[in-house]
């Protein structure tokens, strides 16, 4: 198997979004995952690196989003870093309570928790919120 | 090319949206809400969304659905969708909205649950 490793810092705008999933998914095709697999990596990425762009480092054009992509025995290892304020992810509402259904946002979370296999936030020693998500091969 | 493409057309007091491309942030949940706001400002409050040919949607534009469905239902108009395809269907089932929108498969069923 063809280990690998990459590593992409883009400017937090919007654009940044399509092109760290074209990376992303470009390097899982490489990695030879499935088209099922390709999709819910694109997923995950779009709604993850939204959120650092957008939440995490509030579009500001001068922060950076760091993503490394990682091809192992165990699957595709994705982490993203922002340089925002972080936040604590067990406070997000449920988008699924029904007293949340309708509300414009709040999202994100679940499809990244629902089309990986594995996703932690963490905070970084110095600054910045990181999150790591897995897809199984 | 724009990420989405909306065309209407008319049934009746039906507006019909043919979306075709994506639905994300940024151009194309922008696209979807500038054409909702102008239909309800020109009092057109029967709104079928097609989205047959929507190949891609993010949670922006899964909120965009459901804040176009609010804003439709403040003027006290309605709001259907119509042709999910497999994966926006799929996405629906998981954010629990399939049980909000009115879905249809049929144009015709459609249009004749607006009566």
């Amino acid at each position: 198997m063809n280990k690998e490793k990459i590593e992409i810092n883009l400017p937090s705008r919007l654009e940044s979004i399509d092109k760290a999933v074209v990376e992303a998914t470009d390097f899982a095709s490489r990695a030879g995952f499935s088209e099922e697999a390709l999709y819910a990596v694109d997923m995950a990425m779009r709604e993850s690196v939204a959120n650092a762009v957008k939440h995490g480092n509030k579009l500001d054009e001068t922060k950076q989003v760091e993503i490394t992509l990682k091809n192992s025995s165990e699957g595709l290892e994705i982490i993203i870093r922002d340089f925002g304020a972080g936040f604590a992810v067990e406070e997000v509402p449920d988008p699924t309570n029904p007293e949340n259904l309708m509300r414009a946002d709040g999202r994100g979370i679940l499809f990244m928790k629902t089309f990986m296999d594995e996703v932690e936030w963490s905070n970084h020693a110095r600054g910045g919120m990181i999150v790591k998500m897995l897809k199984k091969r | 090319m724009a990420e989405l493409n909306i065309s209407e057309r008319q049934a009746g007091d039906v507006t019909i949206l043919d979306m075709d491309g994506k639905v994300t942030i940024g151009e194309g949940s922008i696209a979807l809400r500038t054409t909702i706001r102008r239909l309800l400002g020109e009092g057109k409050k029967k709104i079928l969304l097609n989205l047959g040919s929507v190949g891609y949607i993010d949670s922006s534009g899964i909120g965009e659905l459901v804040s176009s469905f609010t804003a439709v239902n403040k003027e006290n108009g309605t709001l259907k969708l119509l042709n999910l395809t497999q994966k926006i269907q799929d996405l629906l089932a998981i954010t629990k909205l399939l049980t909000v929108f009115d879905v249809f498969d049929s144009e015709s069923d459609a249009l004749s649950s607006f009566e």
